[in-house]
């Protein structure tokens, strides 16, 4: 019994573990109020000002003829997500710096369970605050089309939620202290916001501009949940899933890597 | 038995060796000490025992584990307690070890068990449900000891268990080592507390720049010494001759020098003061105090490296700020 018990334990995936680093997330989750409004704040605004703002305002180039506030829910969602994971995923750096890292680090766990154990953490809390804002947005007069989009759109946002944990482990796993946090927020994640068409269409952009933005993963999560939550989207639905799923993939095994290779000073 | 057995284990960090080549066993169910001053190379060996650095070259047995072969056996066998805290202050103490006793993946009911046997072993109990990040240095290092044991470790490394502590919870932490080591556990610290090492190891090993200068219990390093110690406060003064009188004495077993004190290694010192202080005026030199006492672990360390322990840091100091200074280009 205690033999199988320890190679349970050993093996590459370890529910326990897992369910170990969920737990701990979804406990600082629930105590960490100021943090979750923090986070919160930025995406809440987006939606209030450039909602309220723009909503009289016939915009051109409108696909679909939707009105503006309908364009703009899915992409606050998808900023959201970027925010949160990317958060979640660099957060290792605060365990490094608060030492709890070498604990987690000398257990009898494999790093692979680890990191999992943490996206899964993380991607929970994320998913929360998605539907967080998704829930306000029905009071500022969005409709969720169908209970099948909205399912649609959890898968989104479940798929870009682990990309960016998976992003941010990298970078977590690559720093040595929190000083680069701030670098990476203005040089990564605004950046990957903004060339998303989370705020305006991507055809309004020059043709060079909106051939980087097809580089970017989020902009593929962002039409997805525009296309699951309104029915409009650029690209098919199909196209979207593959192309984040493929990204999500790669990401969380990068994340691996890194973390598998990370020395505790 | 031995529960670690480590030969010839080195680590180096660029060009600067941080271990070298130290050879040591430690038995099982024994409290073992490595001794010395802040970079003498002890935390650098117990995250090598404890796997969480790569040795250079060598090899080290524990619990009956390769360091190089078999680490999950050996993570799975160990407890650490860390220099500095590994907690997550947003937990409870209790969650602490909920968290703790899970990775190591106890079963329910033994965990319960366990986790109230070692909160009442650091006398935690009352304050098990508040956040950590509401405890005092001293209760978290209290928790993390507890933590440590949780699993039942064949072997539990505490590095540097007591360091910032006053000196009242250091009493108290000596207190539950000691209480824990009679558990079945063979325990390795580190310190630079003379004191912790004299109070609490059975067995010491005595740890500079590196290499292992000396080994064996507190009691037999202190009488390796032949003696006891008498210190001559004299401040700036030439006493070549005046030691060199005193090494013709067949009493005098050892002379050492160190900022403005002659330490003398003497047997029935007490009656050889008054000789001393007449060849002190002799040699025309002011002997501003004098001090006798039982030797010290400090004494052995003095002895077997030449300088106090409190030197020796403030020339490694130096040694690194120097280091630092070069790598910078400055």
């Amino acid at each position: 019994m205690i033999e199988i018990r320890r190679i349970l334990q050993m093996k590459l995936i370890n529910p326990i573990a897992i369910y170990v680093m969920w737990l701990r997330e979804m406990k600082r989750f629930v105590r960490a109020k100021s943090r979750v409004i923090g986070t919160l704040a930025m995406p809440l605004f987006f939606l209030l000002f450039l909602g309220l703002g723009f909503t009289n305002m016939s915009l051109p180039d409108m696909p679909g003829n939707i009105s503006y506030i309908d364009f703009l829910v899915p992409g606050i969602v998808g900023m959201t997500m970027l925010f949160t994971s990317m958060f979640a995923g660099i957060s290792v750096l605060w365990d490094r710096e608060f030492g709890f890292l070498k604990e987690i680090m000398v257990a009898p766990v494999s790093r692979v369970s680890l990191v999992l154990g943490r996206i899964a953490g993380g991607a929970t809390t994320s998913v929360i605050q998605g539907i967080i804002i998704l829930l306000i947005s029905l009071l500022m007069g969005f409709k969720i089309p169908t209970f099948s989009g909205l399912v649609l759109a959890i898968l989104f946002m479940v798929l870009i939620s682990i990309s960016f944990i998976g992003l941010g482990l990298i970078f977590a796993s690559k720093m040595t202290d929190i000083h680069g946090f701030s670098l990476i927020m203005n040089f990564v994640v605004f950046p990957l916001f903004f060339l998303s068409g989370a705020i305006f269409p991507l055809e309004n952009l020059p043709a060079v501009i909106r051939y980087i933005s097809y580089l970017d993963p989020l902009t593929y999560g962002v039409d997805g949940l525009r296309g699951s939550l309104t029915g409009i989207s650029q690209f098919p639905i199909l196209q979207n899933i593959t192309i984040l799923v493929g990204f999500c993939l790669l990401m969380v095994s990068l994340g691996a890597y890194f973390f598998e290779r990370t020395e505790v000073e | 038995m031995y529960a670690i057995r480590v030969k010839n284990l080195t680590m180096k960090f660029g060009g600067f060796v941080a271990v070298n080549r130290i050879s040591f066993n430690v038995k099982k169910g024994e409290l073992f000490g490595l001794l010395g001053p802040n970079g003498a190379g002890k935390t650098t060996t117990i995250k090598m025992l404890s796997t969480l650095l790569k040795p250079t070259s060598g090899y080290a047995e524990v619990a009956g584990f390769s360091i190089l072969t078999q680490r999950d056996e050996i993570r799975n066998s160990i407890g650490i307690v860390f220099q500095d805290p590994a907690l997550d202050n947003k937990l409870t103490g209790r969650e602490n070890l909920e968290f703790h006793s899970m990775m190591y993946n106890q079963s329910r009911e033994s965990r319960k068990k366990r986790i109230k046997e070692v909160l009442e072993l650091v006398e935690l109990t009352s304050k098990a449900d508040i956040l950590v990040e509401n405890y005092s240095g001293g209760m978290k290092r209290r928790l993390e000891i507890a933590r440590g044991l949780i699993h039942r470790p064949k072997v539990l490394f505490l590095d540097e268990p007591t360091l910032g502590l006053d000196a009242q919870t250091r009493r108290h932490i000596w207190d539950y080592i000691k209480k824990m080591s009679e558990e079945d556990v063979t325990i390795i610290l580190t310190t630079h507390y003379m004191e912790e090492a004299d109070y609490l190891c059975d067995r010491v090993a005595i740890i500079d720049s590196g290499k292992i200068v000396a080994l064996d219990t507190p009691k037999n390093l202190k009488d390796s010494l032949g003696g006891d110690v008498i210190s001559l406060e004299i401040p700036d003064q030439n006493s070549v001759e005046f030691e060199k009188e005193l090494r013709g004495y067949e009493w005098v077993k050892g002379i050492s020098k160190h900022d403005g004190f002659i330490d003398l290694k003497v047997e029935n010192a007490d009656k050889r003061i008054p000789k001393i202080i007449f060849l002190a005026q002799r040699f025309a030199i002011n002997v501003e105090s004098v001090n006798l006492r039982k030797p010290s672990l400090e004494d052995v360390f003095l002895q077997f490296t030449g300088k106090t322990i409190r030197e020796r840091e403030m020339s490694q100091n130096e040694t690194r700020r120097r280091m630092m200074r070069r790598r910078m280009g400055g």
